[in-house]
């Protein structure tokens, strides 16, 4: 049967929800790990059934947990995560040198061939990579050697927050750092270069147009085109047409180019959608509504969705990986707010209902689709 | 035998009731006491102490006999009340309001 399948990460556990492709009756099973922090929950691309999901706490640390069977059971896997050889340091807010030293596993990202391999993002930012379907982990130190020691965390952690697979280029990966930047491997993770080029930074940094802090705030890329990118940045919406060797603005009439995710139509690679924050010290939407940005010209020109959305007095965020598309025939999108409510749309954002309307803070959101 | 009293949280991954028996070989330490509550349950590796560090992590305690061994050495001996089996030794982890 076709459908699709919503994987949620919150404050307080995590949630899958299910739909038939009409996406309009929905079950929902959860919470798992009731009362830890889901920063992510993942499905492999090559086994539906094979999921990851980042388990933490304050109290008790890291934990990694992997399912066979869809989510039904979770079993706890590999937390061990060691930066490789000299950890050095990075810069820390008082502008001395601190050592590395893990915190938490931001992102998971499953290989796109194989069910047994998938990336970590974490804080303090770092890549690590599991061939063992998560029981062990290893760091790839190449990416903290490009400049590393002048990254520096921002007030939500030095995090390394996204990871894109190339479908075409097995040896190719995209991260992004906050308050870091965006960087690229084409050699499978051995040597990585920042690729900011083209950001412009006037409110955080003292050089505005530096090779690496740029707070990059989500990345996103389509499968068929993975030479485009498109980034949501602290300020600024950007789109690079050569694989982040440079970027051009293209927030265009956005009512603010603040925010945190951005995501990409499935079947058609210049419709792409943000949510307007409306500022950096004020994480809600503009005037109190809440309001997906959908742009059918890779970027400039914005149309607001609105239907099914409130329109008054929504003071609500929406995480960097709190926005999801899923490729049933007609495009579904997803997200998820802070106020715990998670919206679909079965029309490529032309209208949307609320799937739940109270569960913890949403921190991420993905979505399988199932044929 | 040792009694150990886990956390909710802790009983839930580890998959037991309140409170885990333990046989502990060699001397009755504090490390050697989370060795053991960690071999028997290897989930639970890096909830108590840091993996890399060893160091306990902040927000938990370590109680016994009305005492708190949270800063106590590693290699400190645990009362004799803990090591026959009288007393529990309890993991604690700290109060969070809101």
């Amino acid at each position: 049967m076709k459908g699709v399948r919503v994987l949620v990460g919150t404050r307080k556990g995590a949630f899958i929800l299910s739909s038939d492709e009409d996406r309009k009756k929905w079950d929902i099973r959860g919470p798992h790990f009731a009362g830890w922090e889901i920063y992510h929950i993942n499905a492999s691309p090559v086994n539906p059934d094979r999921m990851y999901a980042s388990q933490s706490s304050g109290w008790f640390g890291q934990l990694i947990q992997r399912s066979n069977d869809a989510g039904k059971t979770w079993e706890p896997v590999g937390n061990e995560f060691t930066y490789i050889g000299e950890v050095g340091t990075h810069q820390h807010f008082d502008g001395s040198q601190q050592p590395w030293a893990f915190k938490r596993v931001w992102q998971i990202q499953p290989s796109l061939t194989d069910p047994d391999t998938v990336y970590a993002g974490v804080e303090d930012a770092a890549l690590f990579c599991s061939s063992d379907a998560g029981l062990t982990w290893q760091e790839l130190p190449g990416l903290r050697s490009a400049k590393g020691h002048l990254w520096q965390p921002g007030a939500g952690g030095m995090c390394l927050h996204t990871i894109l697979l190339d479908p075409g280029n097995p040896r190719r990966i995209f991260v992004a750092i906050s308050a870091a930047g965006a960087f690229r491997t084409d050699d499978g993770g051995q040597t990585w270069r920042p690729i900011n080029q083209g950001l412009i930074s006037p409110f955080e940094l003292p050089d505005v147009t530096a090779e690496v802090g740029h707070c990059v705030h989500n990345i996103a890329m389509h499968p068929n085109r993975p030479n485009v990118l498109f980034m949501q940045k602290h300020w600024d919406v950007m789109r690079s047409d050569n694989a982040g060797n440079s970027w051009h603005e293209v927030s265009g009439n956005l009512p603010s180019d603040f925010g945190f995710p951005i995501g990409i139509h499935a079947h058609e690679p210049d419709t792409i959608y943000v949510v307007p924050i409306k500022s950096d010290s004020e994480h809600f939407p503009p005037d109190g509504k809440l309001r997906v940005y959908r742009s059918r010209t890779g970027g400039d020109q914005w149309e607001a969705l609105t239907k099914g959305l409130p329109q008054s007095d929504c003071y609500v965020n929406v995480l960097r990986n709190a926005l999801a598309i899923d490729s049933l025939d007609s495009c579904g999108v997803y997200f998820g707010t802070t106020g715990g409510q998670v919206y679909a749309s079965a029309d490529s954002g032309d209208s949307w209902m609320p799937i739940v309307r109270d569960l913890p803070p949403v921190l991420s959101v993905e979505v399988q689709t199932l044929s | 035998m040792i009694r150990i009293i886990l956390p909710h949280h802790l009983q839930n991954l580890a998959k037991v009731d309140r409170e885990v028996l333990l046989e502990l070989d060699g001397e009755g330490t504090l490390k050697s006491v989370l060795d053991a509550l960690e071999t028997s349950y290897p989930m639970l590796r890096g909830t108590i102490r840091d993996q890399i560090t060893q160091q306990r992590r902040p927000f938990l305690r370590f109680f016994a006999c009305g005492r708190d061994l949270s800063l106590d050495p590693a290699d400190s001996l645990l009362p004799s009340e803990v090591l026959s089996g009288s007393a529990p030794f309890r993991i604690v982890g700290a109060m969070a309001g809101g």
